[in-house]
């Protein structure tokens, strides 16, 4: 198998080459080559949204207002909000996609090689209009990163650059999607049926196909905030007919599915985790199929609570808080799959799977506080107070973002040729894990004693949470600065123990057949492979299911 | 190891190295009355049924979830502990069970389902705004409350409702009070055990107006009303603060309600009224240039400081006072952009009575360095008004 790519490359001529210097990146058409700047991209914007959180951390260490004004906090909120969902994690899922979608499935390359350059090239342009309003009169958007209307309509130019940089952003997300579902059904090696595909590729399926149903929308609300601002329309304001809320109905049927669309890949990655290094097929692979389909569906019908404190009739609070708590339901079977997976397996801990039991146990605890705000009642205790910031914290960085640390230990001897360093990594692991507590999980306590969030001040007695929580962050943010330097730099220069092929003994699947690092070309004729003999190697050979 | 000490050791370096860089800010320390506590863990004690009922269903949902949790994780704890390749557990071939998986998807819905039913009857009790005996309108204006009792004992009392935190001690310059961000110069009033009726609206954009002694968090949409209500069962001071983000003063427009007895509520009542009647404001009546300024810089502190700054040198985005074109030029523009506004400014016309609009116009020109000797009165802005429309 691991010939497959190098025996080609011979036959083909010069066009095939690996393309040098800045051309290789300017024009590329190779997944792994764009699968690379997509992260790369997103763990710059990483790093410039964590600077931003550590501003509005540094401004609420203390009561009173210290360095910034509210404005420019509020605008540092909102940014942070936008880079982290927009330009950290959302880009990093598709150069996760990027990279592996083809090498699981046994695909040359993704299906529309040209568009998935024009897709990451958009990315810095946008970032560039996003970043840019802070230079412009009033800077930069300062209404939240969900945009409200009338409050967005206030905002100077800075909010139409973010405009812009969202039409932008989302034009490239929806052919990143079309990309991956042509890539998936189209392109998979022959005898891969879908029900023997990895779940990393089934979960993006799932998650493409939410893009491309949502992210239109998303357009065309901010669209409306355009004309709104700009062109004599009142599609939110009463004067003219129009409903501040119909934003949030709008604004929420993109941003529940959304919400989604930044774990469903996450799920994925954790489910190709636990089974290698439990060392055991993944335990209810069809019954996770059929979950993540459920989660992916049920998330059109539950956009209304986040917005239980607008003033809904009653029934329709009882029907999105019905809707809210059955997505429990799939979630958690989904966990416990991922048990039974353990269950009795052969566990080693690697950095891989350190990750990943760190976000099945730290996720879960997000998931609990999501059911918890979807009962009506509670929520409107809590609705905009910090318990919903400490809930979407631990599900998108104790999920997406942890999930995302797991897959780069697990992928990097594929990525780089070089085994990510285990004992940094732990570093890396361990210091995220309690920092990431000890930051996040104050806040609940904050959020129940009802200090409101996008608060540039807050009363006295908050102090204390503010303080530990403030100092942590610092903490955790300084753990992926070292991630950065210490355990990403030196595998890409090629430091580090030399990777074998497969060098987790209970990784599974088509990525672990070929050398490490991949050749610039794999997979070009497809390979012929028993899938069941790949995937269940403890069963025999004649195992059918 | 040695690595974890060096590690921990170089944090409280850092720590200590930052606790210097800042000033600690001055504070009184203690528990606020009728607000937060000092580090507080749970819901504020109820002073409403309804809360009391989200207290509990916030216990009964930590119960059950922490059920869970032990279960699942002590599973998977378990099997992390007996199940490594180090203890040489070998790893079993199983890898599906349809009845499993059927048993784990039947016991969540029958768990969600019962939490439903008790959360069921809550939201239906919170919604049911009818039979209320007092009626009170509350407009979110950017940045302030503005009350207008509209039904019920007490009607035709109407106020502003405005922070009342001196600046200095937001701006670090004096030490904070307990009720640091969360008092008022003017609260709502209302009599105990009475169900009280909340329609919100809203003037610029959208705020949220919560008290969360009494379970009651409401948006505040600008042309739209909505409604909610609460029937206070204890007499105190209960505070919130806005819960929608809208805009740079979101912090700073606070919810202050005093829940009082029936006797009290009357004599509030009657004093309030008698109050508002030497309020009203005779448009034939002259005021000399003092009276005008005494009686606007008290405007400027609640409606205009927030943002041009008490000093009038304004900040940032919003201009200064002191110089202004506007506030040295011509009186016409002035009048429109009070009562019109303009950009940010907001429209003033509606929330400033014509006396408070001529105090606080005739502040602006006879304060800091300007000089223009013009005492604006109220009947100036009856006219400029009319011009207007």
């Amino acid at each position: 198998m691991s010939t497959i790519s190098t025996t080609h490359d011979s036959v083909h001529d010069h066009a095939h080459d690996q393309p040098h210097g800045w051309r290789r990146w300017l024009f590329a058409t190779n997944h792994k080559d764009i699968g690379t700047m997509y992260l790369i991209f997103s763990f710059v914007s990483l790093l410039a949204g964590g600077v931003m959180a550590l501003g509005i951390r540094l401004e609420l260490f203390q009561p009173g207002l210290q360095y910034f004004r509210p404005e420019f906090f509020n605008q540092l909120t909102t940014m942070h909000g936008l880079v982290m969902v927009f330009g950290a994690i959302m880009p990093a899922f598709v150069g996760f996609a990027n990279w592996m979608i083809p090498l699981q499935i046994g695909a040359a390359d993704m299906a529309f090689a040209r568009m998935n350059n024009l897709s990451f090239w958009i990315l810095p342009v946008a970032a560039a209009l996003l970043f840019g309003s802070f230079l412009v009169p009033g800077g930069a958007p300062a209404g939240g990163w969900t945009l409200y209307a009338p409050l967005s309509l206030q905002m100077g130019p800075g909010m139409d650059l973010a405009i812009f940089a969202i039409h932008l952003l989302g034009a490239s997300s929806i052919m990143g999607s079309i990309n991956i579902i042509v890539t998936i059904l189209n392109m998979r090696a022959p005898g891969m049926t879908l029900m023997k595909m990895p779940m990393f590729c089934w979960t993006w399926l799932i998650t493409a196909y939410l893009l491309i149903a949502v992210m239109p929308v998303l357009a065309g609300v901010i669209t409306m905030v355009l004309t709104d601002r700009h062109f004599g329309t009142t599609f939110f304001s009463a004067v003219g007919g129009g409903d501040p809320v119909m934003f949030q109905h709008i604004f929420w049927f993109f941003g529940h599915p959304e919400v989604y669309i930044m774990i469903l890949p996450a799920f994925g990655i954790i489910s190709e985790i636990v089974p290698a290094f439990s060392r055991k097929t993944l335990f209810g692979y069809s019954s996770m199929v059929y979950a993540t389909s459920s989660i992916a569906i049920l998330s059109f019908i539950v956009w209304a609570h986040h917005m239980f404190t607008t003033g809904m009739p009653v029934t329709g609070q009882l029907f999105f808080m019905y809707a809210t708590m059955l997505i429990a339901v799939p979630t958690g079977v989904k966990i416990f799959n991922w048990v039974a997976t353990m269950w009795r397996g052969s566990m080693t801990f690697e950095t891989p799977m350190l990750w990943a039991i760190g976000f099945i146990f730290v996720f879960t605890m997000g998931g609990f506080t999501g059911l918890i705000l979807a009962m009506a009642p509670i929520d409107i205790g809590l609705q905009d107070t910090y318990y919903v910031v400490a809930h979407f914290h631990y599900v998108l960085v104790a999920g997406s973002l942890f999930a995302m640390f797991a897959g780069f230990y697990f992928w990097c001897p594929k990525w780089t040729g070089r085994m990510a360093n285990d004992a940094r990594g732990k570093i890396h692991f361990w210091g995220s894990l309690i920092f990431f507590n000890l930051t996040f999980f104050p806040m609940h306590f904050l959020g129940l004693a009802g200090m409101p969030r996008r608060y540039a001040d807050y009363p006295t007695q908050f102090t204390d949470f503010n303080m530990i929580a403030s100092v942590s962050a610092l903490g955790f943010g300084v753990m992926q600065v070292y991630f950065l330097l210490f355990v990403v730099l030196p595998a890409y220069r090629g430091q580090g123990v030399k990777a074998s092929d497969c060098p987790w003994d209970g990784a599974k699947g088509l990525e672990w057949t070929i050398p490490s690092p991949a050749p610039f070309h794999t997979f070009e004729t497809p390979p012929q492979v028993d899938f069941d003999a790949l995937m269940h190697p403890s069963n025999s050979p004649t195992h059918a299911h | 190891m040695n690595l974890l000490a060096k590690a921990l050791k170089a944090w409280f370096y850092l720590g200590a190295l930052l606790a210097v860089a800042l000033t600690p800010a001055a504070y009184a320390n203690g528990d606020m009355p009728g607000g937060p506590k000092v580090n507080q863990l749970d819901f504020p004690a109820p002073a409403t049924k309804i809360m009391e009922e989200i207290h509990w269903l916030n216990w009964f949902m930590i119960v059950i979830c922490a059920i869970i949790f032990v279960g699942v994780f002590g599973v998977m704890f378990y099997s992390i502990l007996k199940h490594r390749k180090s203890k040489g557990a070998k790893a079993a071939s199983f890898h599906e069970s349809t009845t499993v998986e059927i048993i784990w998807t039947v016991i969540p819905l029958i768990i969600v389902i019962a939490m439903a039913l008790p959360a069921t009857k809550t939201v239906v009790a919170m919604k049911d705004t009818t039979n209320s005996d007092i009626t009170i309108k509350t407009t979110g204006y950017q940045w302030k409350w503005g009350y207008d009792y509209i039904k019920g004992q007490g009607e035709g009392i109407s106020f502003i409702s405005t922070l009342s935190t001196p600046r200095e001690q937001v701006n670090n310059l004096a030490p904070k009070s307990l009720t640091y961000l969360m008092e008022v110069d003017n609260e709502m009033v209302v009599p105990v055990n009475k169900k009280i009726r909340i329609i919100t609206t809203a003037n610029d954009v959208i705020h949220a107006w919560a008290v969360p002694a009494f379970g009651v968090k409401q948006d505040a949409i600008p042309g739209f009303v909505r409604d909610t209500w609460f029937k206070a069962e204890k007499i105190g001071t209960f505070r919130g603060q806005c819960s929608e983000l809208c805009g740079a003063q979101h912090a700073f427009m606070p919810i202050v309600v005093k829940v009082v007895s029936a006797e009290d509520y009357s004599k509030w009542v009657d004093a309030k009224k008698k109050e508002m009647a030497g309020n009203a404001d005779d448009p034939s009546k002259t005021y000399t240039l003092d009276e005008q300024k005494e009686r606007g810089v008290k405007v400027y502190a609640a409606n205009c400081a927030a943002c041009h700054q008490a000093n009038g040198k304004g900040a940032g985005a919003f201009p200064a006072m002191e110089g202004s074109k506007v506030v040295l030029g011509p009186k016409e523009a002035h009048y429109q952009i009070l009562l019109n506004g303009k950009n940010a400014m907001p429209k003033w016309s509606g929330v400033l009575s014509d006396g408070e609009l001529a105090a606080v116009m005739t502040y602006t020109r006879n304060s800091w360095g300007n000089k223009t000797g013009e005492v604006i009165q109220t009947q100036d802005f009856v006219t400029a008004r009319t011009v207007t429309k």
